[in-house]
């Protein structure tokens, strides 16, 4: 049972003979919540398709709860929400409608909807504040609103592994803190989760492990440092020096707004 | 009303009911994954499996489902192979489809009226067998259809999101361009190859006008289907026209008489939707009163009048009140 919820081990991804993934050694412990921060195109999306499958690794080894990927198939235990621009699709479909596929990983073919599924449903469409919105098309919602219809889809199944990508991009602040509470209380239960995000905002004080991608390689994993939870933070604070390789002296790779402060303060 | 009683009235009838609740509830799947066209494409690649049962003897029914299926298994395979050049590769398919089953026609000394039948239909020469087949057809694609909906829709609402679900995304997309492909089948009798498409998606297109969700735009669009062909089938009884067309035309009439609602729906939303809300960045507080004076200028450093500062900010001492611009009005102090 301490086995860790998430392991790669040497991982590398090859997108169309391009490199996008490169010697990634990362475990994701039970009950942590893990922030892949990193510029775009630093390889960040992919590494959590990759944990999923989503993504086929051309070297090393993913496994989910222990269990190698391509022989993992208790895929109730884990929810995705996945990066789009919203939820609508060709036909019109009520926030319920989507939210109810989230129940997909637990229900079987032909069956109709039972009432635990009925109520995780509602009690995932509570947890985002769509209450009022359930027969509403999700087309007709703000693109903060489908946001978190997507992430209710995700929460309905309960899962114990939480992945999600880019969560909160285009999401209003309002809505975040929202999100930022329903992720609170999944954490509580004692999920795990993995989330992908350019700035963490009103998400920083649940992440307790960063990672910071670079190139395709993890260039920073530890607590996450105050930098990251504001692209733009008004510093009440030192940056007292600039962690350099032992060897070159050359200062280490991180992301971002990292680099920023370090300009401000050569 | 007797025209409707006679025994070929009664099959025509019972095909365009088979046909028109199976083409629309596959439609849905098709429209909602943005491949509207696929039974078009579809349809033509059935043309080709027509003429090769002509050529051989064999019911044509039979070698339209067997090219028909694996026309649609090689379009998806194209499809998700996800080359940049697919529809390119699609667009070869449907028209080496129809050039194939026109030039098989030929060969199998078949008239070009034969093949028409096929191409536009003749719901009014199916046999009881016919019948049978299209009824069996159609039964097998409507319980697939609605009794896997949860799943289908899930897969074409989002395919990645369906894989991390455990769902065998691959199998369910098969399965939608197999019932396609069937369905393209069933209605080539009733509306004919060519214009089995138009069943597909036009009665889905009319649903979702009015409805909000996909539940209700599926019953809607088998419901609508149904009307049509019925109605099509009976109206080109009494007018003598072709059943086939005749379906079309009132599916897409249903559709013109539709689309205003819909215009009208969706306009009642957009006002019914709340206002995002504007805070004022400088909310009137309590111990102030707004001041209702219109300024010529702004108060400043030129402006002439007495400038007392005040706490943050400078009061300005003006027809013998001070007062101070806050945000889009001004405070009494």
């Amino acid at each position: 049972m301490n086995d860790p919820v998430v392991t790669v081990a040497d991982g590398a991804v090859e997108l169309g003979g391009r490199p996008v993934l490169r010697g990634i050694d990362l475990a994701v412990r039970r009950g942590e919540v893990l922030a892949v921060l990193g510029a775009n195109g630093s390889g960040k999306s992919t590494l959590v398709r990759t944990m999923l499958g989503l993504v086929p690794t051309c070297r090393g080894e993913v496994r989910l709860f222990g269990t190698p990927l391509e022989d993992f198939h208790d895929w109730r235990r884990v929810g995705f929400v996945p990066q789009r621009v919203g939820a609508a699709s060709g036909v019109p479909a009520t926030v319920r409608e989507v939210v109810a596929s989230g129940r997909m990983s637990r229900r079987r073919p032909f069956l109709p909807a039972g009432r635990g599924d009925r109520d995780a449903v509602e009690a995932a469409i509570d947890a985002v504040g769509l209450r009022e919105k359930a027969r509403d098309g999700v087309a007709t919602l703000s693109g903060g609103q489908q946001q978190r219809v997507l992430i209710a889809r995700a929460l309905a199944g309960a899962p114990d592994l939480l992945v999600l990508d880019e969560p909160t991009a285009g999401v209003d602040v309002h809505s975040q803190q929202a999100f930022a509470d329903a992720l609170g209380t999944l954490v509580a239960r004692g999920a795990t989760i993995v989330l992908v995000a350019h700035e963490l905002g009103p998400l920083g004080p649940l992440v307790d492990r960063a990672v910071v991608m670079r190139d395709g390689r993890v260039a920073y994993d530890g607590p996450p440092i105050d930098a990251f939870t504001d692209a733009d933070p008004p510093h009440g604070h030192d940056h007292h020096h600039v962690e350099r390789d032992q060897h070159t002296g050359d200062p280490l790779p991180v992301a971002s707004p990292l680099d920023r402060a370090r300009e401000e303060r050569p | 009303m007797s025209l409707l009683t006679y025994d070929f009235m009664i099959r025509a009838l019972l095909g365009a009911l088979f046909t028109g609740l199976a083409a629309p509830a596959v439609g849905t799947y098709l429209v909602q994954r943005r491949l509207a066209l696929m039974g078009d494409g579809i349809g033509h690649i059935a043309v080709t499996g027509v003429a090769l049962g002509l050529l051989t003897g064999t019911s044509p029914t039979v070698t339209a489902v067997v090219v028909a299926v694996i026309g649609a298994v090689v379009m998806e395979a194209i499809r998700t192979s996800g080359r940049t050049s697919g529809d390119v590769a699609l667009a070869l398919l449907f028209y080496g489809g129809i050039a194939g089953g026109v030039l098989l026609t030929g060969i199998a000394g078949q008239s070009a009226a034969t093949l028409n039948t096929y191409l536009f239909g003749s719901i009014t020469t199916i046999s009881t067998s016919d019948v049978w087949v299209t009824a069996v057809l159609a039964l097998v694609v409507v319980v697939l259809a609605v009794g896997l909906s949860p799943q289908l829709f899930t897969v074409s609402q989002d395919q990645e999101f369906a894989r991390v679900a455990g769902l065998n995304v691959r199998l369910y997309n098969l399965l939608i361009s197999v019932l396609a492909a069937v369905t393209v089948t069933v209605a080539m009798r009733t509306v004919g190859l060519l214009l089995v498409s138009a069943l597909m998606v036009v009665p889905v297109a009319t649903s979702q006008q009015v409805t909000r969700g996909f539940r209700a735009t599926l019953f809607g669009a088998m419901g609508l289907g149904t009307l049509a062909s019925l109605g099509g089938v009976a109206v080109s009884a009494f007018v003598d026209a072709q059943p086939g067309a005749t379906i079309v035309l009132l599916a897409l009439a249903f559709f013109v008489a539709a689309y205003p609602v819909g215009v009208w729906l969706r306009r009642r939303q957009r006002l019914a939707a709340p206002f995002t809300e504007h805070r004022d960045p400088f909310p009137l507080e309590d111990e102030h009163t707004a001041v209702p004076e219109t300024h010529a200028h702004e108060h400043g450093d030129a402006c002439g009048h007495p400038a007392v500062p005040h706490g943050d900010h400078v009061d300005y001492v003006h027809d013998g009140h001070r007062h101070a611009v806050h945000g889009a009005h001004y405070d009494e102090h």
